[in-house]
């Protein structure tokens, strides 16, 4: 399978990159290229095989149901939480306008 | 006096708490180091004064008389992929750039906590994408390494190729590496250093930052394998903070480190004998299989058939995840923000994606985002993923019969920097010895092995059973005491 310049520049829009006429002009190539090569995935016999889900074999764990259990990633932390922030204003993160 | 900074993580610890000299002499020496050796471009930013701090820190304790952690008096190179309180961390991107996280890697705290210091922040492939440092924001690392009658600068290999130059230059005594895909192995072959990457789910992941989370895995990067023994061992651990990390005990590896290979039987894997293999890795790896008879083991011819299927599955499973995980730089809630004028939300993150990613991890998201993209995902994703169990349960299979397995661990000695980069399928190919065991979640290292005829350092590659460091460490070691490797790069920085 490959790819169209109006499928890359779609899903380019679908993984929120801007991408200029000439990044999809070297792009469209390249992908293809690398596309082209995993193909020979598809002549591996995969019919009795079942993805892999871990890669070693583990069960989730249920922590205690305790607010703030590790005060890292409890809450009461906002001034952390925002000290990177590009914008924040009122202890909120700044957004450009979203709803006319 | 020694010259303090040819030595590694043991002889410096030993040497502090024998007090032969102090941590803080050790640190000077190193910032020292790491200041002389700006052209080589390996750390992002340098911390001398955690250096000293730490170091002053250990030394108080020693005279305290107070014990001393594993890594005491040990300062340290940390990939700028772990998250460190208070110090600029940014995965080599412009995305991140400036940012300075309010918390500390379990596996960095973990470091702290056995007594080490950072000396800086390692440069890298951009989100540890790529194999030769050119997809770093900041610029190429530059090896140290050069051919004999070239003047070309080399690739010190990536991602962690910031962690791998600055080990071979003597800037560090042993740094932390990160490897998805090879990422640990692959830049310690080519510059002569040694690096093992643990089982998954050994080093917590969190506060790394995230590039393939199935894969990721971080481990040491060091000059001997004893080194790199006592540096996973005050790295690994279990973290409740990880929903991966492996909830069991970590073993003293350094402590029962045994060189002798009697009994035990390590596996050739015939599918990596490729066509058209470079003579000098073949000739290593021949090498590699005299040494460890005669260290007693028994050698075996296996078979991992799914071998060539390995590398592409893994370039669609590692963009799919790194699409997902990527998605969170969205110029909202921590790093780079482009707001064209009058722009809505949704052209500020089209906007700030594009300005802030580079190439390779543009590239790789689309592919991510493509193969998991409704209609496509049975045919890439599934197939990707029901491969990767097949190349699995090769490895199953093939240890039934053996202990360990042998092989290169990459196809090619350094090559100059811009050679490859305008090809990103030909640089994907320079991972296909190091993938297999990271879809597999298997214990891998790389040890020098030789140098080729040019001058420049080959690596043989040691893979063990889930959970068997000990006996990845151990061949390890078998092959370090015969292959007798002293090399190190001529300064010319």
């Amino acid at each position: 399978m490959s790819v169209t310049r109006e499928q890359v520049a779609k899903i380019a829009s679908l993984a929120r990159i801007r991408m200029g006429e000439q990044e999809l002009d070297h792009m469209v190539p390249e992908l293809n290229k690398i596309l082209d090569w995993v193909e020979q995935l598809g002549e591996v016999d995969t019919s009795s095989v079942e993805p892999m889900t871990a890669v070693i074999p583990q069960a989730l764990r249920l922590r205690d149901d305790v607010v703030d259990a590790d005060p890292k990633t409890g809450g009461g932390r906002r001034e952390d939480v925002l000290a990177n922030a590009p914008v924040a204003e009122h202890g909120f993160y700044g957004v450009p306008k979203v709803i006319e | 006096m020694t010259d303090i900074t040819q030595l590694g993580v043991k002889a410096i610890r030993d040497g502090v708490a024998g007090g032969e000299f102090t941590a803080r002499e050790v640190a000077e020496a190193f910032n020292g180091a790491v200041e002389a050796a700006a052209e080589l471009n390996a750390f992002i930013v340098a911390t001398p004064d955690h250096a000293l701090a730490a170091a002053d820190k250990v030394d108080a304790a020693r005279a305290a008389g107070e014990e001393l952690g594993p890594m005491a008096g040990v300062p340290i190179g940390m990939k700028d992929l772990f998250a460190t309180n208070g110090v600029q961390t940014t995965a080599a991107s412009h995305i991140l750039e400036g940012f300075v996280p309010p918390y500390e890697s379990t596996v960095s705290q973990n470091l702290w906590d056995a007594g080490a210091g950072m000396l800086g922040k390692l440069n890298m492939d951009q989100f540890a994408m790529g194999s030769s440092n050119e997809t770093s924001y900041f610029g190429p690392v530059k090896s140290p390494w050069k051919a004999e009658g070239s003047n070309a600068t080399l690739t010190p290999g990536g991602s962690s190729g910031g962690s791998s130059a600055a080990v071979a230059a003597r800037l560090c005594p042993a740094a932390t590496g990160t490897d998805t895909g090879g990422s640990i192995r692959q830049p310690c072959a080519i510059t002569g250093t040694t690096g093992i990457k643990p089982t998954y789910g050994r080093c917590s992941r969190w506060g790394v930052v995230a590039f393939a989370s199935s894969l990721d895995q971080a481990g040491p990067m060091a000059r001997s394998v004893e080194d790199c023994a006592i540096m996973l061992g005050a790295m690994a651990g279990f973290d409740p903070k990880d929903s991966t990390s492996l909830d069991a005990p970590v073993p003293d590896w350094a402590g029962a480190l045994n060189a002798d290979l009697k009994g035990k039987t390590i596996g050739i894997p015939r599918e990596y004998r490729m066509d058209g293999m470079d003579p000098e890795i073949e000739a290593s790896w021949e090498q590699g299989k005299q040494w460890l008879r005669d260290a007693g083991a028994a050698i075996v011819d296996v078979s991992l058939p799914h071998t060539k299927y390995a590398l592409p599955a893994y370039y669609i499973v590692a963009p799919a995840e790194a699409s997902s995980n990527l998605a969170r730089y969205d110029g909202v809630r921590y790093g780079l923000r482009d707001l064209p004028e009058g722009a809505g939300l949704q052209d500020m993150y089209a906007a700030t994606r594009a300005d802030g990613f580079g190439d390779e991890v543009k590239r790789r998201i689309i592919i991510g985002t493509y193969v998991l993209s409704a209609g496509f995902y049975d045919a890439y994703y599934t197939q990707a993923m029901k491969v990767r169990t097949l190349v699995q349960q090769d490895f199953h299979k093939a240890f039934e019969q053996c202990d360990a397995i042998l092989a290169p661990t990459t196809p090619t000695p350094a090559f100059p920097l811009e050679e490859m980069n305008s090809d990103p399928l030909a640089m994907y190919l320079n991972d296909v010895f190091a993938v297999p065991a990271s879809l597999a979640g298997l214990p891998a290292m790389s040890v020098p092995a030789t140098l080729t005829s040019k001058g420049l350092p080959l690596g043989l590659q040691v893979i063990g059973k889930p959970m068997d460091e000990q006996q990845v460490l151990d061949v390890g070691l078998a092959i370090e005491q015969r292959a007798g490797f002293t090399a190190q790069p001529q300064k010319w920085w």
